[in-house]
């Protein structure tokens, strides 16, 4: 059971992380390199300053983007083993397999659960914003993700209607609590790269997630229908 | 009694080897995409960003 967690798991995120990278590299990439020249100081943003929106972007790194290439593929592993311990999880007790496009939609859910639900209160940050300090952030993070997967597995497989309202209260308390907030706003990009870096980032993430949703679902039957044969 | 007990074992041994895939995902996101060590950060910083992980 653990290997065939742990095979269909490095098979579907290291596919899905591939894709993930490439499509970061083309479509947040570029945003997040305009925004290290304000970071750095190239240009400059507020008061009398003016810039063109257009500047030209060194987007072909070999060795920095083969980094990115490859902990994206290496983070998308981590996200394959825990969505497949749910869908495993799930089996237990259905006892039915686990269809790729249903895998989509599983791995729609888990965007839900890691990506978008802590982005409601700590959006991705574009390079030179200003944040809180990174370990209480950090924390909020995993505790968000955390509370918002026990909430949509109480909703999706709980039909009793308190569990819907236990659910939905596990996943509102860590934004009503409140993420950590920098104590002043000392970013120097301009809000029109922020905006764009968040939005892409979040796109991207739903696309990647809904492509390793059904790949791990694709592989995990693979592998059981391989280690029971 | 004893298919009981078995099955029983058996369901315990499968709980078992999620939680401890789903502790290695864990443990995965949290080396690549949160470790603050200075290198791992340099090299994977431009995907924590893309990622949403709060980055530094």
């Amino acid at each position: 059971m653990f290997f065939r967690i742990l095979i269909s798991g490095l098979f579907a995120g290291s596919l899905g992380g591939l894709m993930a990278g490439l499509l970061q590299w083309y479509f947040v990439q570029p945003v997040l390199l305009h925004s290290e020249l304000y970071e750095n100081g190239i240009l400059k943003h507020f008061g009398e300053f003016t810039n063109s929106a257009q500047q030209s972007l060194d987007t072909l790194q070999p060795i920095r983007d083969g980094l990115s290439l490859l902990f994206s593929m290496i983070i998308y592993i981590g996200y394959a083993f825990l969505l497949i311990s749910a869908m495993t999880l799930r089996l237990q007790t259905s006892g039915d397999r686990i269809t790729f496009h249903q895998g989509i939609v599983w791995g729609i859910i888990g965007y839900i659960a890691v990506h978008l639900a802590p982005a409601i209160s700590l959006p991705p940050e574009v390079p030179g914003v200003a944040a809180a300090e990174v370990q209480p952030r950090q924390i909020w993070w995993f505790t968000t993700v955390f509370l918002t997967v026990i909430g949509i597995w109480l909703i999706a497989f709980k039909p009793k209607i308190k569990y819907f309202f236990i659910g939905s209260a596990l996943m509102i308390a860590p934004h009503i609590f409140g993420a950590p907030e920098p104590n002043v706003f000392t970013g120097p990009a301009p809000t029109e790269i922020g905006a764009l870096f968040a939005s892409r980032a979040l796109g991207i993430g739903l696309v990647s997630w809904a492509i390793l949703g059904g790949l791990s679902a694709f592989f995990l039957h693979k592998e059981t229908v391989r280690t029971a044969s | 009694m004893v298919a009981l007990l078995q099955s029983f074992s058996q369901s315990r041994s499968q709980m078992l080897s999620i939680f401890l895939a789903a502790l290695l995902g864990l443990l995965v996101i949290y080396v690549a995409g949160h470790s603050q060590s200075h290198i791992l950060h340099n090299a994977a910083h431009d995907v924590r960003h893309a990622t949403g992980f709060p980055c530094h």
